[in-house]
Formats: C-alpha cells, sequence, structure tokens
C-alpha cells in the first residue's frame, strides 16, 4: 500500500523537482531553436526599445544637467554710459554673493568682435559712432543658479539700476529644454508600459500555444493525481527563460548599438567644450532589463497558464 | 473501500447516465462491472476518480466522500487510485520508464527510490527490457501493460480498469486478467469494466451488470 512519504524528503524532492523543471524546461526550449530564437528575439527588441531610448533621454538629461549653471545674465548698459561706470557696477557686483564672476564687455571690444563674427564689416564701419553699449556677463554663484526665482529676482534688481538699459536672462531655453524633455520622459515611460505589456502578451501567447499543444500530457498528469501546482511549474519557468533570454538579447542589442554610436558621438561631443562623457549602458541598467524581462516572462506565463489550464481537463 | 449510496449521473439534457447506484466493494476485494457499451460502465468509474460528479447520492472511496470533495483535494484522491484505460493514455514523447515513473514523480519520490520502484513494476508486467524505448514501438498488449505498470507503480490501494482488454487478442487478455488477479491476492481493491464476459466467466469474481444506466444484477448490494 501507499504510505505518505515524510515531510523532509517531500521537501528533498520538492526541490529536486524544481531543479529538474528548471532545466528540463530549458531543454525544451532548445529543442525548438527556431520558434525559440524567434520569440526571444522579439522579447529582446520589446525589452531594447523602451530601455534605448531611456538611455537617450538620461544622456540629454545628463548633458542638460551640466548647463543647468547656464543660467547666466547678460546686464546691457545704457549707451551713454561711461566705461568707468561700467567698471564701477562690475566692481559692486564682485562683491554680490549670488555672483560667481563678472566680465565686462567693453563696447569697442564688442564691435570689433561683431565686425569680425558677423561680416557686416562694411555697413558697420559706415556707423557715425559706435551702436553697441558696455555690458557685463554674470556667471551666478551655483546655489542662486539652481533657482529660477533668485535669479529673477536678482534680474528684476539690476533693471532697476539707472545705468542698466536691459538684463537679459538665459533662463527660457533651459526651461523650455527641460520641459519637452520631461514631456519626452513622459512619452518613454509611456512607451515603456506598452512594450512592457507586449513582453506580457508574447510570453502569454507563447505559453498558451504550448499549453495547448501539451493538453494531452496535461489531461493524463492530472489523471495520475498531479496538483496544479506540479501542472502549472514547467510552464512559468519557460516564461523565466524566455524572460531571462529576452532581456540577455535586449542588453546584447543595446550593447551593439552602443559600440557602433559611441565613435560618431565622441567626434560629435568633442565638437563642444566642456560637455561631460556620455552615458553608456552600464550594469544598473543590465539589472533593471532582467528584472523587468524575468517579472513579465513569469507574470505572462501565470497568466496564460491561469486561464489556459483550467479548461483542460480529464474526461 | 468503495462504497455508492443512491448515486445518480444526469447529464445536460437530462439524460441519466447512472441511476439509483448502490453497491459496495470492500477492500481487498476484486468485482467486475459489465453491461453493453453505453450502459454506463465508464461513467461509473469516472465518478470514482472524480472525473465526472455525481448528481445524487454519496460515493464513498477510502472514507472520503468523492461527491463533495472540493477540487483542490481531487489530486490526493487520484493519487489513492490506480486508472487504467482502454486506450492507454501513455504519453507519446516520453520513453516507457518515464511515462511508468510519473505517479511517483508526482508524488515526490527522489531518483533512486523511484528507479527501484518503476522496475518493479516493469517487472511485474514482464517488460523490464523495455524501460528505454517509447511506447508507440510496442505492440497494444505491451502498451497497455505499460499502462498497467504505471497504475501500480506507487502502490494505491484501489485499481479501476476500463475495458483494459478492449483492443487484445484472447491470449493476451487473459495475460492481463491474470495480472489484476495477481494485484488483488496481494491486498489491492480492483474494479474492472469489461464488456468481455467469455473472458471473465471462469473467474470467481462478483459481477455487476449496468443496463441502461440501472444496476440490474447486483450482488455487492448494501445489506
Amino acid at each position: 500500500m501507499s504510505t505518505p512519504l515524510p515531510l523532509l524528503e517531500r521537501l528533498r524532492a520538492w526541490a529536486a523537482h524544481h531543479a529538474y523543471v528548471f532545466f528540463s524546461s530549458l531543454g525544451r526550449l532548445c529543442r525548438q531553436p527556431l520558434s525559440s530564437a524567434l520569440t526571444i528575439a522579439v522579447l529582446a527588441v520589446a525589452l531594447a526599445l523602451p530601455a534605448g531610448f531611456g538611455l537617450l533621454l538620461t544622456n540629454v538629461r545628463h548633458f542638460a544637467g551640466d548647463w543647468q549653471g547656464a543660467g547666466r545674465l547678460t546686464v546691457y548698459l545704457r549707451p551713454e554710459a561711461r566705461r568707468d561706470q561700467a567698471e564701477a557696477l562690475a566692481a559692486a557686483l564682485r562683491d554680490d554673493a549670488r555672483i560667481a564672476s563678472v566680465t565686462l564687455i567693453d563696447k569697442d571690444q564688442a564691435l570689433a568682435e561683431f565686425k569680425r563674427a558677423s561680416g557686416f564689416g562694411a555697413a558697420l564701419d559706415a556707423l557715425p559712432d559706435n551702436p553697441l553699449p558696455h555690458a557685463l556677463v554674470l556667471e551666478p554663484a551655483p546655489t542662486a543658479a539652481a533657482d529660477p526665482a533668485a535669479l529673477e529676482a536678482l534680474r528684476d534688481a539690476l533693471t532697476a539700476r539707472p545705468e542698466v538699459e536691459l538684463v537679459q536672462l538665459d533662463l527660457d531655453w533651459l526651461q523650455r529644454l527641460l520641459a519637452l524633455l520631461d514631456l519626452a520622459q513622459r512619452g518613454v515611460r509611456l512607451i515603456g508600459v506598452l512594450l512592457g505589456l507586449a513582453v506580457l502578451l508574447i510570453v502569454g501567447n507563447t505559453i498558451r500555444l504550448d499549453i495547448q499543444a501539451r493538453a494531452d500530457e496535461i489531461r493524463v498528469t492530472k489523471l495520475i493525481g498531479a496538483t496544479d501546482a506540479f501542472i502549472r511549474r514547467p510552464f512559468l519557468y519557460t516564461g523565466f527563460w524566455y524572460g531571462l533570454f529576452g532581456a540577455l538579447g535586449a542588453a546584447a542589442v543595446l550593447a551593439a548599438a552602443w559600440w557602433l554610436l559611441r565613435a560618431p558621438l565622441g567626434r560629435l561631443l568633442a565638437l563642444y567644450t566642456g560637455l561631460p562623457e556620455p552615458l553608456g549602458p552600464d550594469a544598473a541598467l543590465l539589472g533593471r532589463l532582467l528584472a523587468l524581462g524575468i517579472g513579465q516572462g513569469i507574470a505572462g506565463a501565470a497568466l496564460a497558464v491561469g486561464r489556459h489550464l483550467k479548461a483542460i481537463e480529464p474526461r | 473501500m468503495l462504497r455508492f449510496e443512491r448515486v445518480g449521473k444526469r447529464y445536460p439534457g437530462g439524460r441519466d447516465a447512472l441511476s439509483d447506484i448502490s453497491f459496495e466493494l470492500p477492500a481487498g476485494a476484486m468485482a467486475f462491472l459489465t453491461g453493453h457499451s453505453g450502459a454506463g460502465k465508464s461513467t461509473l468509474l469516472k465518478l470514482i476518480a472524480a472525473i465526472e460528479r455525481p448528481s445524487r447520492g454519496a460515493l464513498i472511496v477510502g472514507g472520503v466522500n468523492v461527491a463533495r470533495l472540493p477540487a483542490r483535494r481531487i489530486p490526493a484522491l487520484r493519487r489513492r487510485i490506480g486508472l487504467i484505460f482502454q486506450d492507454h493514455q501513455l504519453l507519446p514523447d516520453r520513453t516507457v520508464f518515464d511515462n511508468v515513473a510519473l505517479p511517483l514523480v508526482i508524488a515526490g519520490y527522489r531518483r533512486r527510490e523511484l528507479a527501484r520502484r518503476v522496475r518493479a513494476a516493469l517487472d511485474k508486467v514482464g517488460l523490464l527490457d523495455k524501460e528505454r524505448v517509447y511506447p508507440q514501438t510496442l505492440s497494444g498488449g505491451e502498451q497497455q501493460r505499460v499502462g498497467i505498470a504505471r497504475a501500480v507503480v506507487h502502490r494505491p490501494p484501489l485499481l479501476l480498469a476500463d475495458e483494459p482488454t478492449g483492443n487484445l487478442d484472447p491470449d493476451l487478455s487473459r495475460d492481463i486478467m491474470n495480472l489484476f488477479c495477481a494485484f488483488n491476492q496481494v491486498g489491492v481493491t480492483v474494479l474492472i469494466a469489461t464488456h468481455d464476459l467469455a473472458l471473465i466467466e471462469r473467474l470467481p469474481y462478483p459481477r455487476l451488470v449496468l443496463r441502461q444506466g440501472r444496476l440490474v444484477d447486483n450482488p455487492l448490494a448494501v445489506s
């Protein structure tokens, strides 16, 4: 007569069966290399796309972050203001804690530079006198630079001075860029959610077909007394493998794209001075890909198993 | 071991497959269930293994009322029953060894004990030399014996067979029947559905006769 096994023995057997199913589900994937590879390729692309966009966005933020301090102020004095007035103002501003540095651009020097850079040399020579004012370029201190309200207060204070004509705060474009990045980030998140859903559905559908192909086997094992957990196990592990290989495939796609783009990107960045090194795919990204891929793989399998296993009962 | 109390099975649409079935098969006994095809033999066996659920009555298997058994308890019930089918229900993509081992894998036996028991079961049905082949390469009689080995490998106290000799010639059928008798002699309760009256004629076991879903001959009636 059959006697129930002792608990420890059953636990050991349970662990052994997990280990067995872990590898046998992998073996099953390997026995259908073409269809498995196709599924994994689709998963890899679906995972690589949002990860790639995310990486792109992270880089743009990375560069923009470096420009955060570029909330610089340009102070144009009134045309009749004299050089010594400009120097006095510059000296006063250098003592201001909110300002890191002050550069005085003399109006003659500015005109010479403009003639050289603009190509309007002859036209400018025709003018009776220099139309340009003296100007001061102010670099805000880091604390003030991070605070748009402080910069605006500084601008208003400077505008109120009698010798100042106009203060230009180069903040608008930065704010626009950051707003654009926020929008892009939301877009990338949306794409990420949709493609994550696609991974779920791809794995779910693959497992559904697998369940249908093995319906007879499921029926027989149910007849012999297999529990639902026992029958679910190989399918959940199959989902795990799909997720794992899909994530590794996505990492390979990103690594290849990075390898292809790195040199031209480096040449482009070399044209701008003072930019930080671009960020490539790293271990943290691989970890996120693996977590997402495996999680969605198992979830997709669980979804399919939950929906379709109950329908297969012995007759 | 097995007791039916006024069990009825009505399929959706109103057809009564079984009505008012009452009998008791004591532990260690063996009996045949006969009747024409369509008389309800398969349905009766399916009720015992909870493949179908009764519409009325109580069905006690080993002290448990299968009629009220929650779905999550069904696997435990089936592990205490050895089921044998006319069409074997073997898995074609697994070897004879793996087919026979399946109940032990499900029950959680470890490799060494599992192999020992599988070989003992295959030895009993005379197929020890076929453990590495796939079922399709075997003859019908051999496949049926693999099915029997799988049904007894975990030593269930109750063995149910649905037309186990349905496709076999008389000599093979006798071999199979002798196997069941041998299992019964070591204490297994056995219930065999068959329409082959010539085969069981000389065997000294009670016969339940079904006709249109009713027991018309019932030597196992509950007193």
